[in-house]
């Protein structure tokens, strides 16, 4: 058939040559060839040790954020949970009671936030969808556990570790 | 005298075959290696600094393997044929010279196991057991796999034999002898290789070498596109890795047979002109011929991670159609360069 | 001596052992032994080289390829041919006529002399094939013409022939 693009190109199979059929040459320079790359720079990252570096957009484990005061952000909205194509986030919201204030910002707030780690497909909606900038997918990776029931994550796997000023400020002082 | 003969026999052999295993299980880590850094990577590094602590783990790990001999399986030959295998692979480092002798107070310490009148002929002899471990396993395992592995390996093994032993019948026609011992205290210093005067037949035997051991691009005995594993499919534990384990021995005893061959074993250039004791000449040359055997291993390894497998025909077609051919043409050659030298030199 | 005896009896028993093994496989297994044991023999005669070539030609060849043919045939109960009472009657003949050439030979049986060589290293490569090239050089040759004849002959039968194919 015609070629309508032109770019068509015929192989023609030559019978192989003397110096091609025994093979030697061939052999030699191959053998050339991976002795090259036995003295190259490996492109192995030894992982526990040495970290890749994450690109600047990756999407890793949640965090539930705190403000500047130390206070728990989120407010139970329960807008990260209807957002997400996996359904993957569930809580169970409660009021702010007196003298918890500097607990949490809001006068509603989350007393159970779990995240099922299987079911997440890591696609930042719920980032997306909090009104109040409460959770980011800023973690590295989740790491691997022996049970289901341990992906699940609760509050004390997600909520940011307490920003301790009263300590700083004696450190300081 | 004659028990002090018999303990130092016994030491000899004992630190060979310490040294043989020893070498033999360092090959697999240094295998892996080497095809890590050919393919940019680093190989086994985990267990110990830079992994050397790897074959111990994998070694471990193979005993504590469950043993599983299959339902239809021949358990005696099935047993056996691992055994031949290791066993074979062993016996044959007896012949080969490490060394020149050791002086320790009044006694000459000759540092080979065993001078064989026939020494290069009993090497072969042994070769050409080895396939049996492989052809009992493979049958008594029961298995299409194993046997198809099992019969290309025994059909290989004697296709190139045959050219091994041309090969070798060229070299013969210079050196004279069947001793090995001969052949390599002939190959003084370093002009007086046997590679020098036997470029083609030291191809023809390096080819060769690779088909007897089993390795790439000849291993179409346990080739894992074709036949998921070959012989050895229905091995598991201590038994797969005698296998392995005979595989690595062999390469390691046809890298030491080259070396001593074609390339002068433990004659190393200027030896007598440094004006060494006889002592040191002989610890220097036992070091330069391991190091000559490293370096045979680690082309063996070299070529493995670079040439693919062959396919069956072409195998068949290099072995009866090229090398044997070669082989012969060899032989005539060397035949009329000895007479023309004989007569007009 | 007693090595001789225990290697004779060794020899004996395998090669009984590989007309009697019921499996074709083991059969050639107990006949590669008892070519192993020949080794032996040789080795106590001094015959360095016969040995080894024993080794490598029976040992390491032929037998494999024995091996080799019977792998593939498969062979087992079902496969093996029924023989008729005639075939039956005839073998028990021919080795009745066996076992009364062998008594018969018994009768007629003396040692002899013990036969000290001349040169006990005969067997030893050198020697041997000083005199193979010299001595018996013609029988040497012709020997090796009926090999190269066998090995056409086995290509011939090999080969297609191109005008039927």
């Amino acid at each position: 058939m015609q070629s309508l693009s032109n770019r068509k190109k015929v192989l023609d199979q030559k019978p192989l040559n003397f110096w091609e059929r025994m093979y030697l040459p061939a052999i030699a320079r191959g053998l050339g060839i991976t002795i090259r790359h036995f003295f190259k720079p490996k492109a192995t990252y030894k992982y526990p040790e040495v970290e890749r570096p994450y690109s600047k957009n990756f999407r890793g484990q949640h965090s539930l954020k705190r403000d500047e005061a130390g206070r728990e952000r989120c407010t139970a909205c329960g807008l990260c949970a209807l957002s997400c194509p996996a359904e993957a986030i569930t809580m169970i919201s409660a009021e702010r009671k007196k003298g918890e204030e500097h607990l949490y910002r809001e006068e509603k707030y989350a007393a159970v936030y779990e995240i099922n780690m299987l079911r997440c497909i890591f696609c930042g909606l719920c980032e997306e969808a909090c009104p109040k900038e409460a959770i980011f997918l800023d973690g590295s990776h989740v790491p691997p556990e022996q049970l289901r029931k341990d992906f699940i994550y609760g509050k004390d796997k997600l909520v940011e570790p307490r920003f301790e000023y009263k300590k700083e400020k004696e450190i300081t002082a | 005298m004659e028990s002090a003969l018999l303990v130092e026999k016994t030491i000899l052999v004992v630190a060979v075959f310490a040294i043989t295993l020893f070498i033999a299980m360092y090959s697999t880590l240094v295998e892996r290696k080497v095809a890590g850094f050919m393919q940019a990577r680093f190989g086994p590094d985990r267990a110990g600094p830079f992994g050397i602590l790897q074959p111990l783990c994998d070694g471990g790990k193979f005993f504590f393997k469950e043993e599983i001999i299959p339902a239809g399986a021949h358990k005696f030959l099935f047993i056996m044929g691992p055994t031949v295998a290791m066993f074979t692979a062993c016996i044959s480092s007896a012949v080969i010279p490490w060394g020149q002798e050791l002086t320790i107070g009044e006694r000459v310490i000759r540092l080979q196991v065993a001078d064989i009148n026939v020494g290069v002929l009993y090497m072969f002899g042994v070769v050409a057991l080895g396939v049996y471990g492989i052809m009992i396993g493979g049958w008594a395992s029961n298995n299409k796999y194993s046997l198809m592995g099992a019969v290309r390996a025994a059909s290989q093994s004697i296709s190139y034999e045959i050219g091994m032993g041309l090969s070798l019948i060229a070299l013969l026609m210079v050196t004279g002898s069947l001793s090995l011992r001969e052949i390599v205290a002939q190959q003084e210093g370093f002009v007086n290789w046997n590679i020098w005067v036997q470029p083609l037949g030291f191809l023809i035997f390096l080819v060769c070498a690779f088909a007897e051991c089993n390795r790439v691009p000849f291993d179409l005995a346990e080739c894992e596109t074709e036949l998921i594993g070959g012989y050895n499919v229905e091995y598991s534990s201590m038994k797969l890795a005698f296998y392995m384990f005979a595989e690595y021995i062999n390469m390691f005893v046809s890298s030491s047979l080259m070396a001593a061959l074609y390339f002068g074993g433990y004659n190393f250039p200027f030896m007598y002109d440094l004006g060494l004791s006889q002592n040191w000449i002989t610890i220097i040359g036992v070091l330069v011929f391991f190091a000559k055997i490293l370096a045979f291993i680690f082309f063996f390894m070299w070529i493995r991670w670079t040439v693919p497998r062959f396919r069956y025909d072409q195998l068949m077609n290099l072995g009866w159609k090229v090398l044997i051919p070669l082989a012969v043409v060899n032989i005539v050659l060397t035949g009329i360069v000895t007479i023309v030298k004989d007569t007009y030199f | 001596m007693s090595v001789f005896y225990f290697v004779a009896f060794l020899s004996i028993f395998f090669a009984l052992m590989t007309i009697f093994a019921k499996n074709p496989v083991h059969s050639v297994l107990y006949l590669v032994v008892t070519f192993f044991t020949f080794t032996v023999h040789y080795i106590l005669l001094n015959a360095q080289f016969l040995a080894v070539v024993n080794f490598i030609v029976y040992m390491g060849a032929i037998m494999v390829l024995f091996l080799f043919v019977l792998m593939l045939l498969n062979l087992n109960k079902d496969t093996e041919p029924m023989k008729s009472n005639l075939v039956k009657f005839m073998g028990v003949i021919a080795g009745m006529c066996l076992v009364a050439t062998l008594a018969g030979s018994f009768r007629v049986l003396a040692s002899s002399e013990p036969i000290v060589l001349k040169n006990p290293d005969i067997g030893l490569v050198g020697n041997l094939g000083r005199v193979l090239f010299s001595e018996f050089l013609l029988p040497f040759e012709i020997s090796s013409i009926l090999l190269l004849t066998a090995m056409v002959g086995a290509v011939l039968l090999a080969k297609n022939d191109p005008k039927k194919a």
